[in-house]
């Protein structure tokens, strides 16, 4: 027998009667804001959200912010003119150097912050970790209360891969003091776009 | 198996050694503990939460046969490669197959509780294959070669003084340096090298989807997703109970697991993979080792649930103070503890005694295991087949004998109260383990039997 066989034939005598699934398995949750909720986590675990109008108000909160900031690459054609790195390159290795990402954020979730993205968003998987600082442009109108709602909206496998992030990297494996930019983003801002 | 140097009560004596670092340990896990409580103080369903992940893995236990078949089709029809392992020994074998037919002899790994159980990195060691682990928790126990001490924070036992000075030895850190700042930078410099030469990277499995054929790892540190975007073969490992039926199951899911891990709304990054970027190879490694023998336990089953959060671990009073190492297990704590004889019940014979049975591990348990229950289930399956520690089987015995007969009681009592009395040396000395860090009771004049007898009869 294979391996395979034998592990089956050996789950099948030894799995119990089936039980069944429960009825139960979503949640409402109610929040009386949810952009505010939002961004209260995401605060809460590391990241900033900014609430803007407009690709000009997010223009010139990146020209503020990162001025003189070189190795700058996005995937929003309204902000195009602020990179000074093409991502249409084969090798993901590349990006190595890249300062900062401007991407966009497929969905948001208001209960943990965490920010949907998949290959749509993505034209490497690596992107959002290689980056040195991370910024997702999430449209408000995409905001769900928990994770219920986000799976609910969202087809997990339409693209090879997807993340939810929630904030940037971090760690506290050294004395349980969180450290900010473990090997991902050592930071990140979220554009609230109305 | 190699004969333990230490047993949990031994290992625990010398940990108790340094009382100061004790008290911190028992401290900085318990503060764990107190932002899981918070996390968890903000979902008013939590408990039906927990309720639903529950039924949702015993359903899964029940129809594993046909979640793994179901799951395997589709994952092969999105291009994922699909192992089995019956034991360690095959999983760390196929995994140095896939390594080799790579033309690789270096590999990075995040976490996976399952190659530890396997010591994975033991064997690809010895086969000339350069590990290294990018979990930075995972990183410094593995400099210091040591295995992680906690399923989650693997570094826990450490203080930052102790992470300085491993640094310094092996990342040419200044001497004396301990602000994590400064050494987790000097980590994140030296594993951004690892992760941009690897063409091999290793990750575990949090849950596998049989409805899509994909499977979800769960990291703080972005560093799954550093190591196996920029390598060329992706190898995931996963016990064969990690499956779940839907997606949308893992609503539930990734609501419980971060809170009852470390307070935290969600992990950073909860990364979803399906299919394998064009030119490049995922294997999925399902593995056995034990687990399908402990499916037919009816008493320890439930056992398998586990979505591996540490929560029992951070609040057991035990765990908390004689840290993760008394264990000598891969998954120490409470759940390592009902899983660990199923591996190995003379080798791990003592884990079950390791607890006081409070039941806190079973009340924070996000998957409603009955941990504490099943503690105790394994003390006596144990004792019955024989692996009982002498003394203890010895003492019950005699104890038994003494409690079936009356006179025999009365006698040991009378002996027992005029040893206190006139001899205590007898029982106050470092032979008597009751008597270590405990002062013996002050001995009654009589016994209530005596007492009894004595009074005026109505």
């Amino acid at each position: 027998m294979t391996a395979r066989e034998t592990i089956l034939a050996n789950i099948k005598a030894n799995q119990p009667d089936l039980q069944p699934l429960p009825t139960q398995i979503r949640f409402q949750t109610m929040y009386p804001d949810l952009a505010k909720q939002f961004a209260d986590t995401l605060a809460f675990v590391g990241g900033l959200a900014v609430f803007v109008d407009d690709y000009a108000a997010i223009d010139a909160y990146i020209q503020e912010h990162y001025a003189g900031v070189t190795g700058i690459a996005t995937t929003l054609p309204e902000l195009a003119h602020l990179a000074d790195f093409d991502l249409d390159i084969t090798d993901p290795h590349d990006l190595a150097h890249l300062n900062l990402a401007i991407i966009d954020g497929q969905l948001a979730v208001a209960e943990n912050a965490a920010i949907w993205v998949d290959e749509r968003q993505l034209p490497h998987r690596v992107l959002p970790m290689i980056t040195q600082y991370l910024a997702i442009v999430v449209r408000q109108s995409t905001l769900v209360a928990n994770m219920h709602d986000a799976y609910d909206r969202l087809t997990v496998n339409e693209t090879g891969f997807g993340t939810f992030i929630s904030g940037p990297s971090k760690t506290a494996d050294i004395e349980q003091s969180l450290v900010i930019g473990a090997h991902g983003a050592r930071g990140l801002t979220v554009f609230m776009l109305e | 198996m190699n004969q333990l140097a230490l047993d949990h009560p031994d290992a625990s004596t010398v940990f108790n050694k340094d009382e100061a670092r004790v008290d911190w340990h028992d401290e900085t896990l318990w503060f764990v503990r107190t932002k899981r409580d918070r996390a968890v103080q903000q979902i008013p369903e939590w408990e039906q939460l927990r309720e639903a992940a529950s039924q949702i893995k015993n359903h899964v236990l029940s129809n594993l046969h046909d979640l793994l078949i179901d799951f395997e089709a589709r994952a092969i029809a999105n291009g994922i490669t699909v192992h089995w392992a019956t034991d360690a020994a095959e999983h760390n074998a196929l995994i140095h197959r896939i390594i080799t037919e790579a033309g690789a002899t270096q590999l990075v790994k995040s976490k996976s509780m399952l190659t530890e159980e396997c010591h994975l990195n033991e064997y690809l060691t010895q086969n000339g294959i350069d590990v290294i682990d990018s979990d930075l928790g995972e990183r410094i126990v593995q400099m210091r070669g040591e295995p992680p001490s906690h399923i989650v924070l693997p570094a826990i036992h450490l203080k930052k003084s102790d992470v300085g000075d491993t640094f310094h030895k092996h990342l040419g850190t200044e001497k004396g340096a301990t602000d994590p700042q400064y050494l987790t930078e000097a980590a994140r410099q030296h594993l951004r090298e690892t992760f941009l030469s690897r063409k091999v990277a290793l990750t575990g499995v949090n849950f596998a989807i049989a409805e899509t054929g994909g499977f979800v790892v769960c990291t703080n540190e972005g560093n799954a997703d550093m190591g196996v975007h920029l390598a060329d073969v992706h190898i995931a490992s996963m016990g064969f109970e990690k499956i779940i039926p839907r997606t949308e199951h893992l609503g539930v899911f990734l609501r419980l697991l971060a809170r009852s891990a470390t307070g935290q709304p969600i992990t950073t990054f909860s990364s979803h993979f399906h299919k394998p970027q064009p030119g490049k190879q995922i294997h999925l490694v399902i593995v056995d080792n034990g687990r399908s023998r402990q499916l037919g336990r009816p008493d320890f089953r439930n056992s398998l649930k586990c979505i591996r959060c540490a929560a029992c671990l951070n609040t057991c009073p035990v765990y908390r103070r004689s840290g993760g190492h008394s264990y000598h297990s891969a998954i120490a704590g409470p759940i390592g503890s009902i899983l660990a004889p199923n591996l190995d019940m003379r080798q791990n014979a003592d884990l079950p005694f390791a607890s006081t049975l409070c039941g806190s591990c079973s009340n924070v348990c996000p998957v409603k295991i009955d941990i504490h229950e099943q503690l105790y289930k394994w003390r006596q399956v144990l004792m019955q087949e024989g692996y009982g520690p002498t003394a203890k089987t010895v003492a019950m015995r005699t104890m038994a004998t003494v409690l079936e007969s009356p006179r025999l009681y009365r006698l040991a009592g009378r002996v027992g109260r005029g040893t206190l009395r006139f001899a205590p040396v007898l029982a106050e000395n470092s032979l008597n383990p009751w008597y270590q860090q405990r002062e013996m009771p002050a001995p009654p004049a009589q016994s209530f039997r005596d007492w009894y007898i004595n009074q005026p009869k109505p």
